[in-house]
């Protein structure tokens, strides 16, 4: 079992720095949707195959589509030089890094993360009942409201997207079809 | 373990790599190669290829693939709740049609925006 969390760790992390290293931005989608492959393979070896198949269905189907037309759209050349220059917002990004990078090995090595998974939900308990019931169960009973949340942010996801969107459509700028 | 039922699934992606790659090597091993100009070129239906393989798509593409999401995501809680269907009764059954309304609201309003059109 662990041989294969640590196959797919390892391939989830070679697409990961694909995804930094390559130039062109299609290949890195593809690369992207290596890792979401990847992490999907980790969510099933957890047991937790609901957010697997969520994983599948929405980030490497919907949200990759998503990606390649953004990609489309904004009209990247592939053969643009790449710069490695020192900007004030890199030295800044790089400074959160390290300290998001600390802050995880300081977490990993604490007494509390050698304790290992607690609460009630244990992996027996999950697998005894299967992991979609129990979501269905908790997300329709105890975690009602926020679902209900959920509606509300698609309703302003559609929203927004349409304002944004429409405006450009509506101006009538014909380009290519 | 849940884990252990997915063992043929990783089997048949492995199976399915595996010979896709296969067939890609001994083509590469075995084939001939004798490149010349005209089979370099890029094929564009027989006709010679004009401009840039990229090409700026129309910002109304972005605008469907993102009510397409927003309508996967939705369709992703209608699982959970079809499994739990009959034990959740009629409440849960009120609690989904909620997040439909919600949801259908959105959609009225795309549609009468015209942002379900192609023009």
């Amino acid at each position: 079992m662990e041989v294969f969390f640590y196959l797919f760790a390892v391939l989830a992390t070679v697409g990961a720095v694909s995804v930094l290293l390559i130039r062109s931005p299609v290949y890195c989608a593809l690369a992207l949707v290596g890792t979401f492959f990847c992490l999907a393979a980790i969510y099933v070896l957890l047991s937790s195959e609901f957010v697997a198949a969520v994983q599948l269905l929405v980030y490497a189907g919907a949200i990759m589509v998503l990606f390649l037309f953004v990609i489309m759209l904004l009209n990247l050349k592939s053969d643009q030089p790449f710069a490695l220059k020192f900007s004030i917002p890199k030295i800044i990004g790089l400074a959160v890094t390290v300290g998001i990078l600390a802050q995880l090995i300081g977490v990993l090595n604490s007494p509390a993360a050698k304790v290992g998974p607690s609460g009630e939900y244990t992996i027996e308990r999950v697998s005894a009942e299967g992991a979609t019931e129990v979501v269905g169960r908790l997300l329709f009973t105890e975690y009602v409201l926020p679902f209900e949340i959920i509606s509300i942010l698609l309703l302003v996801a559609v929203i927004g997207a349409v304002v944004l969107a429409k405006r450009y459509v509506a101006s009538g700028e014909e380009e290519s079809g | 373990m849940i884990a252990e039922q997915y063992l043929p699934v990783l089997m048949l992606i492995g199976l399915a790599l595996g010979l896709g790659g296969m067939f890609t090597l001994l083509a590469i091993m075995l084939g001939p190669k004798r490149p010349t100009d005209v089979k370099r070129m890029p094929f564009e239906s027989g006709m010679p290829t004009e401009g840039s393989g990229f090409r700026r798509y129309h910002v109304r593409f972005y605008l469907v693939a993102m009510i397409f999401l927003i309508f996967d995501v939705e369709v992703i809680f209608l699982y959970p709740w079809a499994v739990q269907f009959r034990n959740l009764g009629l409440f849960g059954f009120g609690e989904l049609m909620v997040f439909l309304a919600v949801l259908v609201l959105g959609l009225v309003y795309a549609w009468k925006k015209g942002a379900l059109e192609w023009e």
